[in-house]
């Protein structure tokens, strides 16, 4: 790796436009530099990228809530939005989503027919008028035609959705009116009432949850802004670029890309949030945290119920929280702690095997 | 349209009414035609639609000057009669000219701040503008030239000024009492400080303050002071201490005794520890003291009346008690007072005194907000000086004005260095200091009308490039010194449960190596420096191979026993090294009957 490293950077010396004489200055300097700057045998890595990431997040609390709308959409920045990472949360407390088009989309009638076909319609959004008819006993709804025409919404798709969402119902088209009437023998004005207001609140269109949709035209590229995230209807939807579509719910992602993805997304969104904020830290720290975070195969969080809670050690998980819990567990189990850990060796009192404390001096006996 | 008022009467509902607002007037009138009682306000709440007669005591009420048609009731005439006392505010306010106003009758006024903003709408005026600024905050000079926050800091740190808390502070008993030994009267007051009695009762000295660095003792707002000022009595204070000491009586007739304790009572320090007491065990006024020495003689009979070994053995059952001067104190017994309480026990006092000269670290502040600790304690030689000679007492940095802003002090000083050399008190009341009669005063007296100065350097005669801001300046010696605060420990003390070093400064305690300072350490890779670190409560103890618990080493057998197995042979126990709050917690688990269990193994 280290290697392939410095080749890399050598290569790129050797297309520079300079003296050859620096080229092998500059060369000697990497070589020399590079394996200074990489960690030693036994750091603590994980302590560096913990303290590396929490001290400028420190400097974010005060920002956190200064952000000004982002075209409309209020997103949870600064660092409510980083601990929502670390603690895995399952459902970020604002869900959104990026979702860029296809080329046949990328214009202004494109993006606006996806993102009517992405947002939530409920039939009241779309009603004119709704009357119950007490002469047939059903009730017939009229539709604002201009809505319809927004939202690229037919009477068909109406029925169908209301059809969904209340039972023992006869859904019928009569010209531009939709006739709801229940399957049952002596029907009540009570009934009715019930129905109508079931019906009013039925999904016609678009995919539950996704409340708003916001379109941004940046430099002739269409994005549709969502609050509301369901990445895996988003993609199944015609004209959606399926590559560069993203969420910020990291659990999605890994339920429908797999936990590589949702290890990048985690990445991702730290540093980005980082980023926003004005602080920065070494992408390394963050890539280690989530390799951490992913390496079991699902998104464990840092905290009790995540990562602390998995460790192999009972004091290390008695130190940190609900220490009461795991020595009673321990104690019933017949649990062996070996002391490997720095937690551990510092309740004992001993040396803890990280950094200087992981050699022992060795003396090679010679016969002589 | 106006609906039906309800009427509240000190918050009970008591009736309703049609025309609110015809009720509030007619009451008010009522009341300044001395009908109804000066204690009763009436407002009428809109939002609410409500009238609320309040009567009742606790209220906060204030004082305003009634205005009629454009016309403040009392005119300069009665202004001028007042001062002169032929009237009395009581005949004001039983003319109705000033009357008492609360909270609810306020939001039917409209108070007008200035007697000359007055209109004819105004149906009050205040009583002066300052008012608007609590009594604290109104003994600031300047403050209408500051930011709010910096008033608001100096308010507070006004508070721990140590000053003049009482005049008769050397008859009182306090148990601790500051006292500045050469207090002054500001130069730049104002007429709050007069009114208040913080002129008899004054909490600092005016200084000569110059605003420059000085070699880099002053970075970080420290301040420097000039030798010969501290020998002139600067910031020179005294601290009083007193301890008590009570004799009880006992069941059985037994009682504490004052007396000098003679070798054969139970804890006998030593001849030395003695030495200071006269023939009745008491010490005497102007004795020098430290810490831990013996201020009243005192014994006491030992704590259980049982049959132990002393009793038998026919010894004397006292034991020592005697009352000590408490760690990191001394000074000199400034008086000691016999007195008995309610009871009848005799309570011996003793009061300690301190003085404490300012040294390096003690506070100061100005009243402007901006504190500040003695950098360096310059000889006055050293110090710079101006044409005529004049040497700063305490020199500021210039980096303490642009980010705070704090104008009045600039203004203070300038105004300070002109009362000073007129031999004038100057009124810095809030609205009232005049910027440019000050300025106009400081050049009449032959000075610059901005306040600064050509200086040189008092170490190389040098003449200095700029100009120097240096005037007369308040200053406020705050109670946090030093020498109460400094506190450093190698070996010490170490708590009885744990093994632990003790925490506090009181106790000769460590500084704690906290969590977060446990992950410094390993992130630097040095695990053996935070293992010696946390060595400090090491121990060795015995653990029995089979069992795995502690075993109990008995000295006097010279055997080491399992508990558990009962077998005290060698080869099965091992002297294990352990931190003892380890071996605290195993006990501890072990009595909530969990059974942890050691695994030794061998290296």
């Amino acid at each position: 790796m280290s290697n392939e490293i410095i080749e890399y950077y050598e290569k790129k010396i050797d297309n520079l436009d300079i003296d050859a004489k620096l080229k092998t200055a500059l060369k000697k300097k990497v070589s020399i530099m590079y394996p200074k700057m990489s960690y030693d045998h036994g750091e603590a890595v994980g302590v560096v990228a913990a303290q590396s990431i929490s001290e400028p997040a420190t400097q974010t609390t005060l920002k956190s809530y200064h952000r000004d709308a982002t075209a409309g959409l209020e997103i949870t920045q600064g660092l409510p939005r980083i601990l929502e990472i670390f603690d895995g949360r399952r459902e970020p407390k604002t869900p959104s989503m990026k979702i860029l088009l296809l080329d046949d989309y990328n214009n202004v009638d494109g993006a606006k027919l996806v993102a009517a076909n992405i947002r939530e319609t409920v039939l009241k959004q779309v009603v004119y008028e709704d009357a119950i008819n007490l002469v047939n006993m059903n009730i017939e709804f009229t539709f604002d035609k201009a809505q319809l025409k927004i939202l690229n919404l037919s009477l068909d798709e109406i029925s169908k959705g209301v059809k969904k969402a209340i039972k023992n119902i006869e859904v019928k088209i009569e010209g531009d009116k939709v006739i709801v009437e229940p399957k049952k023998a002596n029907i009540t004005v009570k009934d009715l009432q019930s129905i109508r207001v079931k019906a009013r609140l039925s999904y016609v269109k678009g995919i539950k949850g996704i409340t708003h949709t916001v379109i941004e035209n940046d430099s002739n590229t269409w994005i549709i802004h969502t609050l509301g995230s369901n990445l895996k209807k988003v993609l199944k939807i015609a004209g959606v670029d399926t590559y560069n579509t993203k969420t910020n719910n990291i659990f999605e992602i890994q339920e429908v890309m797999g936990i590589e993805a949702s290890r990048n997304a985690i990445i991702n969104e730290l540093l980005e949030t980082m980023r926003s904020q004005g602080v920065d830290t070494d992408i390394r720290h963050i890539m280690l945290v989530a390799d951490a975070m992913t390496s079991h195969g699902k998104v464990y969080a840092i905290g009790r119920y995540g990562l602390s809670g998995i460790k192999s050690s009972v004091l290390a998980r008695a130190n940190f929280e609900e220490t009461v819990k795991h020595l009673i567990n321990a104690s019933a189990e017949d649990v062996v702690d070996v002391i490997d850990g720095v937690v551990e060796n510092v309740i004992i009192g001993k040396t803890a095997k990280v950094g200087t404390g992981l050699v022992n001096l060795v003396i090679k006996k010679t016969d002589k | 349209m106006s609906y039906i008022a309800e009427v509240y009467f000190n918050g009970k509902y008591v009736g309703e009414h049609e025309s609110p607002q015809t009720l509030v007037k007619s009451l008010i009138e009522k009341r300044r035609k001395n009908i109804l009682s000066h204690d009763m306000n009436v407002g009428y709440v809109e939002d609410r639609n409500e009238v609320q007669i309040n009567t009742d005591s606790g209220r906060v009420r204030r004082l305003l000057i009634v205005v009629n048609d454009g016309v403040p009731l009392l005119t300069e005439e009665l202004i001028a009669k007042l001062k002169k006392k032929e009237v009395s505010w009581d005949d004001m306010t039983a003319q109705n000219i000033v009357e008492f106003i609360d909270a609810e009758e306020e939001e039917n006024t409209y108070i007008a701040l200035k007697r000359e903003d007055v209109t004819k709408d105004h149906t009050h005026l205040e009583l002066d503008p300052v008012l608007m600024f609590g009594i604290s905050t109104s003994i600031l000079p300047f403050p209408e030239k500051n930011r709010g926050d910096r008033l608001n800091y100096g308010a507070r740190m006004a508070i721990q000024a140590i000053g003049s808390p009482a005049q008769n502070y050397l008859m009182r008993d306090d148990t601790t009492m500051n006292v500045l030994v050469y207090p002054q009267v500001p130069i730049v007051d104002t007429e709050t400080i007069d009114s208040i009695g913080l002129t008899s009762h004054p909490s600092g000295q005016n200084l000569v303050i110059a605003i420059m660095p000085f070699y880099g003792y002053n970075i970080e707002d420290a301040i420097i002071i000039n030798k010969a000022s501290i020998d002139r009595g600067f910031g020179r204070s005294l601290s009083y201490k007193t301890h008590v000491s009570e004799f009880r009586r006992y069941w059985g007739g037994q009682e504490d005794e004052i007396r000098v304790p003679d070798p054969s009572v139970h804890g006998y320090k030593s001849e030395e520890a003695y030495r200071d007491l006269d023939e009745y065990g008491i010490i005497n006024p102007e004795i020098k003291v430290s810490e831990g020495s013996t201020l009243v003689g005192k014994v006491s009979p030992l704590r259980f009346l049982g049959i132990t070994k002393e009793v038998r053995m026919g010894i004397q059952n006292f034991r020592e008690n005697s009352l000590t001067v408490e760690k990191n104190a001394s000074g000199y017994v400034e008086k000691v007072i016999l007195t008995t309480d309610q009871q009848g026990n005799k309570i011996v006092k003793v009061s300690v005194r301190d003085t404490k000269i300012p040294e390096v670290g003690d506070k100061f502040a100005t009243r402007h907000g901006q504190k500040g600790v003695i950098g360096i304690v310059v000889p006055e030689e050293d110090m710079p000086f101006t044409e005529d000679g004049t040497r700063p007492d305490v020199i500021i940095t210039t980096h303490a004005i642009p980010s705070r802003m704090t104008v009045g002090q600039l203004l203070e000083i300038i105004a300070g260095k002109a009362g000073a050399l007129a031999g004038k008190r100057v009124n810095g009341t809030a609205f009232k200091g005049d910027e440019a009669h000050i300025r106009e005063a400081l050049k009449v007296l032959g000075f610059r009308d901005d306040g600064r100065e050509t200086m040189y350097n008092g170490i190389t005669g040098e003449k200095m490039e700029s100009t120097v801001l240096i005037g007369i300046g308040y200053y406020q010696k705050l109670y946090h010194l030093v020498s109460k605060k400094m506190h450093a420990r190698s070996r010490g003390p170490v708590a009885l449960m744990t093994k632990q070093p003790t925490e506090g400064r009181s106790k000769d305690g460590g500084l704690r190596i906290g969590e977060m300072e446990k992950d410094c350490f390993i992130a630097h890779g040095a695990p053996i420096v935070l293992r010696e670190r946390f060595s400090s409560d090491m121990v060795i103890v015995p653990v029995c191979r089979e069992c795995g618990v502690v075993a109990v080493d008995d000295k006097l057998k010279n055997k080491i026993t399992c508990p558990v197995c009962k077998t005290s042979s060698k080869n099965n126990i091992v002297m294990t090294e352990m931190s003892y709050a380890f071996k605290l917690m195993l006990d501890e688990l072990k009595s909530m009957t969990l059974y942890p269990k050691i695994i030794p193994v061998e290296k």
